[in-house]
């Protein structure tokens, strides 16, 4: 395990490469600081391709309620500049976009739900693009199941004053690669709440971005993972506070069981000089199930203003607490059963972000059958 | 009617280097069901280690010694098996255990030890009881286990399983420590309902004879230094409240 606290210089994060052109990124060999932990191997075509020509995942999704749409559209201005390579490699190979509109005041009362089914075959590229309107308040959650071999890029913009609950589960069966770049441009007293979970996939690799665009807007991230043997997540982050008075907390936490199942987790947050009154906060914990899986954990701030109401990080990897399993155990709770219980309480104030019943359920469900494959 | 041997229990804990540091010097104690005995000792003559070693805590190493309840050998068995054997361990400093809500851990608990789910209709309202009798909000029951509890709470909330595990032997490890005197009022009563069922034996170990004010112990036992160097009744308590522990202790040196 690797834990890094990293102070770094002024404008880094922000002076990086940005462009729709693949070709002006040099070809990945691994040894760039955004890609070091990333085994490009398992990457696949992702890594040297300039063009995708695959299927991407199909969308499927049942009835929405009123004020939402679901539509293939040809292109859409897009919120994202691309500033990896392959998040630019999505842009210009993929064949359409999915539209996902939520009307300005719409408050459907339910969850709209939609699948992404991946049906294996050539690396492919997607994009979809979530448009949320002003004073709108919705949760939406994206599953992504299936086989693919896929880099997509994910636009949300969270129009002035609405609320956004934005759950995606990444399931993939277990030959699946991803990766995969949200982008959230929050608006003006806007609030995004992004659950990213990722149980499935040989490699899964989720950058999120964020930028705001007035005053009053709040993102919060928070992450679930759980790796096996042999998988790599990755989750990256960048939040870029340039406009006052705006508040990011991003929470990710993972458990890992298995050799070489291994996690990545690299947060950084930047606060320009204009964004005073910022109040941001970002924490990793991973907990060790057994021996042979490895968590790397880098929280990174970069501050240009001292006029903030608030800035920290922490990171802690660790394996089971004694204590606890010991305090559940001596009330007569079987080890295995105290050991669930521990996980699914590490996991519960991620999962109660969740405000969809049925998925938080499945979640816990598929969590605790993790633990017994390997009886961790 | 239950019977807890400890004979000759020798025990060191285990240190982070991997070393052994002896605390236990060979200690015999028997306890029988509607009994209540007293451990009394000074600060870190091992009471918690005898309380943890016979609970089964892995930081602590058995090296000589048994003990049995009700003949069966209580080293041999796992930390939850001693449990559901119907040992019981009240603990000086219980733990928290985040995102484990108090009602889901006790049911768990509870059907651990009785081996069947507790009836569905009865149990919310045997919970609710419970929590009454130790003066707990029924707003504990939502609560993470021990998570943000003030030493009186948790010390209530050890109590309250006690009550409702109905143990064939319990050991209580101060459980008077940071209590106020109403909040030592509650705990007492609550060990005095256990008591006068007669079905439980009780080790109650405290550094203060003030609980003993409350719960009258049948049996005193004076431990230093890893073991048992004088055994009496009630009347020990008094010796000791008045004289402390300064005979014992300089007795050795
Ligand atoms: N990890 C450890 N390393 C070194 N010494 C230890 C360790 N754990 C326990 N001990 C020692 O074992 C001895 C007995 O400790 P124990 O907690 O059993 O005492 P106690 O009688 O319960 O004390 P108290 O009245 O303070 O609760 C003490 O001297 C303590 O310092
Ligand atoms: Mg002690």
């Amino acid at each position: 395990m690797t834990t890094e606290a990293t102070i770094a210089p002024p404008s880094t994060k922000s002076q990086v490469l940005r462009s729709f052109d693949v070709a002006e990124f040099p070809a990945l060999n691994g040894l760039e600081e955004e890609w070091r932990f990333t085994p490009l191997k398992r990457l696949r075509e992702l890594v040297r391709a300039t063009a995708l020509t695959g299927t991407a995942p199909q969308v499927e999704h049942g009835d929405l309620p009123a004020g939402v749409s679901v539509r293939s559209v040809e292109k859409v201005d897009p919120v994202l500049t691309p500033f990896d390579r392959v998040s630019a490699l999505a842009f210009g190979s993929a064949a359409g976009v999915t539209l996902i509109e939520v009307a300005p005041e719409a408050e459907p009362e339910q969850a709209v739900v939609i699948r992404l089914v991946g049906k294996g075959g050539e690396a492919a590229a997607g994009r979809t693009f979530v448009k949320v309107g002003a004073f709108a308040k919705v949760t939406l959650v994206l599953e992504q199941t299936g086989t693919t071999t896929l880099a997509d890029n994910i636009e949300v913009v969270v129009g002035d004053s609405a609320q956004l609950t934005f759950v995606t589960v990444a399931d993939w069966d277990a030959d699946a690669v991803q990766a995969q770049h949200v982008k959230l441009r929050i608006g003006k007293d806007a609030r995004a709440v992004h659950v990213q979970v990722a149980l499935g996939g040989d490699l899964v690799r989720q950058f999120t971005s964020v930028e705001y665009t007035g005053r009053g807007g709040d993102a919060e991230l928070w992450g679930l993972y759980f790796a096996d043997a042999g998988q790599h997540f990755e989750h990256r982050q960048l939040v870029d506070h340039s406009v006052p008075d705006c508040r990011s907390y991003v929470g990710y936490r993972g458990a890992l069981q298995g050799v070489s199942a291994q996690t990545v987790w690299v947060g950084d947050v930047l606060i320009r000089a204009a964004a005073t009154g910022t109040d941001t906060y970002e924490i990793n914990r991973n907990l060790i199930l057994t021996d042979g899986a490895v968590a790397h954990s880098v929280p990174n701030l970069e501050i240009e203003t001292g006029e903030i109401v608030g800035a920290g990080h922490a990171s802690a990897t660790g394996r089971f607490d004694e204590e606890q399993l010991f305090y559940l155990m001596a009330r007569g709770i079987p080890e295995g059963e105290a050991r669930k219980l521990v996980v699914r309480g590490f996991f519960a104030e991620l999962l109660n972000k969740i405000p969809v019943e049925e998925l938080r359920e499945r979640l816990g469900d598929a969590i605790e059958a993790r633990l017994a494959e390997t009886g961790a | 009617m239950s019977t807890l041997e400890i004979r000759d229990l020798q025990v060191s804990v285990k240190l982070p280097e991997g070393d052994l540091k002896p605390i236990l010097a060979g200690v015999d104690l028997t306890v029988k069901s509607g009994e209540t005995h007293a451990i009394m000792g000074p600060n870190g003559s091992g009471k918690s280690t005898l309380a943890y070693s016979i609970a089964g805590h892995p930081k602590y190493e058995i090296t000589g010694g048994t003990v049995t309840l009700d003949g069966d050998n209580v080293l041999d068995m796992t930390v939850d098996e001693r449990a559901r054997a119907g040992l019981f361990l009240a603990m000086q400093y219980p733990v928290e255990v985040p995102g484990v809500s108090v009602a889901n851990f006790l049911r768990t608990a509870k059907t651990a030890i009785d081996g069947e789910a507790p009836k569905l209709r009865t149990w919310a309202g045997d919970l609710r009881k419970a929590m009454e009798k130790l003066q707990m909000d029924p707003a504990f029951a939502q609560r993470n286990v021990n998570e943000g509890f003030s030493g009186g709470e948790k010390k209530r909330h050890e109590i309250m399983q006690l009550e409702l595990l109905k143990p064939k032997m319990a050991i209580l490890d101060e459980t008077d420590s940071g209590l106020d005197i109403d909040a030592l009022r509650v705990v007492s009563e609550g060990v005095n309902r256990v008591r006068e069922t007669g079905d439980t034996g009780l080790l109650l170990i405290t550094h203060y004879t003030r609980i003993l004010r409350y719960i009258k112990p049948d049996f005193v036992h004076v431990f230093v230094a890893g073991k048992i160097v004088q055994e009496g009744g009630p009347e020990l308590a008094e010796q000791l409240e008045a004289e402390g522990y300064e005979r014992y202790v300089g007795a050795r040196v």
